[in-house]
């Protein structure tokens, strides 16, 4: 129960998968965190930015206009509409 | 004499300048495949996930949403027909469209009114040929297709979906595209776009049991925002999987047209060879004869 499975698509590409800490997000309602451990959600995702935590590496953040995401047994699966990296993240550790 | 082997030799060489175009388009058609068939895969991951919280939220909440919910008479009906921009591509927007006659015929039967919905040059050209209707057409790019078209699809099959039969909605869509089953095999298929079909199943491995989500905002909202998504997604993966076969009919119509080029050219040089024999035969013959009659003289 010590890291999140992130794994985040876009449309019509694969986006990020790895092992996170953390990861905030920015919901219809307000932003949420999920850390490991957390209850299933699946929650509408709104305009902004997402952030996660990647076990190695340092914090990285996207850019998403909408979507959704789900948590599942510390499995979360992001789904968003043209999400775009916004630094040089070193795209895709799967 | 002279003239037809001349006629033999332009021949030739028209049917090798063409099956140089040929050979060209199967190269071209070969390579993009590959590419096509990485994005059919690239898209998978989106939609799978997508199909899952769908499941989840439609199995867990008791919600009658109008996307999943089956109209008690369904008087109109959509039929999106995809098909390809350009030809050159053995019978694939041939077989296409025959489907979707085939699905229009029986939807008639029923008294269903249907509404025609065409992606790519080839359908709108039948259509138009015929001077029949049809509600909207998309063309350009149909071996090569972006998601921004899927959406533009999904929103106006969704608007119509969406409206009352009386003032023009439908009540159920269909989706005739080619389905990409391998290189050598592709089927013309038609999916039942909406309502969807909501199945009850049993799970028994408990891997693959939905939990129990917590939803944010509320599950309907939730579902609003899912239903079109789900929607563009299964038309743009009909579109990825019709690119792919497009592609894949083009390759095999050019290499059996290469083939055919290159057969026509061996006859076309024999019968050319011939004709020159004859021609030479035929000089001999008169000059030995000239000869014969002037020693004879």
């Amino acid at each position: 129960m010590a890291e999140l499975e992130v794994e985040i698509v876009a449309a019509d590409h694969f986006v990020w998968s790895g092992a996170a800490s953390k990861v905030n997000a920015r919901t219809s309602d307000g932003e949420i965190g999920v850390l490991p451990g957390h209850s299933p959600v699946l929650a509408v995702l709104a305009a902004g930015e997402l952030s996660i935590e990647p076990v190695e590496g340092s914090r990285f953040t996207l850019q998403a206009d909408g979507g959704f995401f789900s948590v599942d047994k510390d499995r979360v699966v992001i789904v968003a509409d043209n999400a775009k990296l916004d630094d040089t993240v070193t795209a895709g550790n799967r | 004499m002279g003239a037809q082997i001349r006629v033999y030799r332009q021949k030739i060489s028209s049917t090798s300048s063409m099956r140089k175009i040929f050979k060209a388009m199967e190269l071209i058609a070969t390579s993009r495949i590959g590419k096509a068939r990485s994005r059919v895969a690239a898209s998978a991951p989106y939609a799978n996930a997508i199909t899952r919280a769908v499941s989840a939220v439609s199995s867990q909440s008791e919600i009658d949403h109008p996307l999943t919910t089956e109209p008690e008479q369904i008087r109109r009906s959509a039929v999106l027909v995809m098909t390809s921009d350009r030809g050159l591509a053995g019978s694939y927007s041939a077989s296409v469209l025959k489907q979707a006659e085939q699905l229009v015929e029986l939807l008639r039967e029923e008294g269903k009114e249907v509404k025609m919905y065409l992606s790519g040059r080839k359908a709108q050209a039948y259509f138009d040929f015929r001077s029949r209707e049809y509600a909207k057409v998309w063309t350009g790019g149909t071996d090569n297709p972006e998601f921004s078209v899927a959406q533009e699809i999904g929103k106006a099959l969704l608007e119509d979906f969406s409206t009352a039969y009386e003032d023009g909605g439908v009540d159920e869509i269909h989706v005739v595209f080619t389905q990409f089953k391998s290189m050598v095999v592709q089927e013309p298929t038609v999916i039942r776009l909406l309502p969807l079909e909501v199945v009850e199943e049993e799970v028994t491995d408990q891997a693959e049991l939905l939990p129990l989500y917590e939803y944010e905002p509320e599950p309907e909202q939730v579902l609003d925002a899912l239903l079109p998504r789900y929607i563009e997604s299964r038309i743009f993966a009909a579109l990825l999987q019709a690119a792919a076969s497009e592609l894949a009919a083009r390759q095999r119509a050019m290499k059996s047209a290469g083939d055919n080029a290159s057969e026509l050219i061996k006859k076309y040089t024999r019968l050319r060879n011939n004709a020159r024999q004859a021609e030479i035969t035929q000089e001999l013959t008169e000059i030995v004869g000239g000869a014969d009659a002037l020693s004879a003289s």
